[in-house]
């Protein structure tokens, strides 16, 4: 891992990476949502606003993926010092808080015809709500540090203490009487019949392949931000 | 001892990369710790946390916990099959609760949403009467994890109703 350490040999990889996600990404968002919108049937009960789904599904899963690598960076910081985990780390967060903000926002769209209410105070909706909190105090704190392009150890700790949130999203709707209803698909199958399936799943790929893209662009960005202050500081001492 | 405590490093026949090695070993250590202490603390509170954090009670709750009538309390479970009655005014509506074990009789007066069914989830705000039914102040649906196209449950509840109506024609 450590031959990536070297930002050059990172960018020789991250530059065509981020294209062929940008691309590939956006083309399966375009074909999943198109035919989920246009092809795929209507719920029993909920009718057409259970093509809300491709949307909500893909956004929210994200947002909680972003997270656990965002925990999973910071433990490779600390422990052994990779220099680009807190790039990754950071350029995870903004994405990440942006998903989930989509997530909460279609989720109440949804509600509103399905439940009968915008919103609730349940395990599941709060659970994420503070979700959308932690990538916040997150952003702050990592633009707080004063690390060059990285962020402080105390970043990566709130990123790590952060990720119990996690589970507790996860197992929010067992725990708890929720509003929300259980998981559809779990390690043992799916309830949601594959005419909603697989558009859905298609879309998940699409939307992963989108976040991976912002993220990598976003580490580029921080890394060129970084070569540009060093080299401002060098023509200053000149 | 005291003569190894200012040897410096790469003494005690450990080279700096051994040392580096170790170092590394303390931080994943004490990051494993910590993570797992993390994880002990929140199953502990979210053990601690199963009554209060529930958005709504059973009826079998409601049996067991006996909330007093007039205590604001929301109720949530499946609408018990054949047992939505509407009123003569058009927007009572009187059903029963179930969630398998108790039950519970719930009066509603507005309008329901969409997915108010028989068999369907409901979660409603509201107190006990003293006659022992839950009065609703709000009625909320519950959309359970299967999502099943048109088309399929047509199969065995529409397409036999619309069967009927076509020969009644």
């Amino acid at each position: 891992m450590h031959a990536y350490a070297n930002p050059a040999r990172f960018l020789s990889l991250a530059k065509p990476l981020t294209l062929w996600f940008l691309v590939v990404g956006i083309l399966l968002i375009a074909f999943g949502s198109a035919y989920g919108i246009l092809a795929a049937p209507a719920d029993r009960l909920m009718g057409d606003s259970v093509r809300i789904l491709y949307i909500h599904v893909p956004t929210v899963w994200l947002a909680m993926g972003g997270w656990t690598s965002i925990a999973i960076a910071s433990i490779v910081q600390i422990v052994w010092r990779h220099p680009l985990a807190a790039v990754a780390a950071r350029g995870v967060a903004v994405p990440g808080a942006l998903f989930t903000a989509l997530g909460l926002i279609t989720g109440s769209i949804w509600a509103r015809p399905t439940w009968g209410t915008w919103w609730v105070w349940d395990g599941r909706v709060t659970s994420v709500l503070v979700l959308f909190f932690l990538y916040l105090a997150y952003i702050a704190l990592a633009n707080a540090s004063s690390e060059k392009g990285g962020v402080s150890r105390v970043t990566a700790i709130f990123g790590i203490v952060g990720a119990i949130n996690i589970p507790i999203i996860n197992r929010s709707v067992v725990w708890w009487n929720t509003l929300h209803q259980p998981a559809s698909i779990t390690a043992g199958g799916s309830s949601i019949d594959s005419a909603f399936l697989w558009p859905l799943l298609v879309n998940v790929v699409g939307f992963s392949l989108l976040f991976g893209a912002i993220v990598l662009m976003r580490m580029r960005a921080i890394l060129a931000e970084t070569k540009v202050e060093a080299r401002l500081r060098r023509m200053a001492a000149e | 001892m005291g003569l190894f405590r200012y040897a410096p490093i790469g003494a005690k026949g450990r080279t700096v990369e051994q040392e580096k090695m170790k170092a590394k070993h303390q931080r994943l250590t004490l990051a494993i710790l910590a993570l797992v202490a993390l994880i002990g603390a929140s199953l502990l509170a979210a053990y601690a946390l199963q009554d209060q954090a529930s958005y709504f009670y059973t009826p079998s709750d409601i049996a067991e916990k006996q909330p007093k009538a007039g205590q604001a309390i929301r109720l949530g479970g499946m609408v018990e099959e054949g047992s939505i009655q509407r009123g003569a005014d058009g927007v009572t509506v009187e059903f029963v609760v179930h969630d398998g074990t108790a039950k519970q009789a719930v009066t509603y007066t507005g309008i329901t949403p969409d997915l108010f069914v028989e068999g369907s989830g409901v979660v409603a705000d509201g107190k006990l009467t003293d006659g022992g039914v839950f009065r609703a102040d709000t009625l909320l649906a519950k959309h359970d994890e299967n999502y099943v196209p048109r088309e399929l449950d047509g199969i065995d509840m529409t397409g036999a109703q619309n069967k009927t109506e076509t020969l009644v024609q």
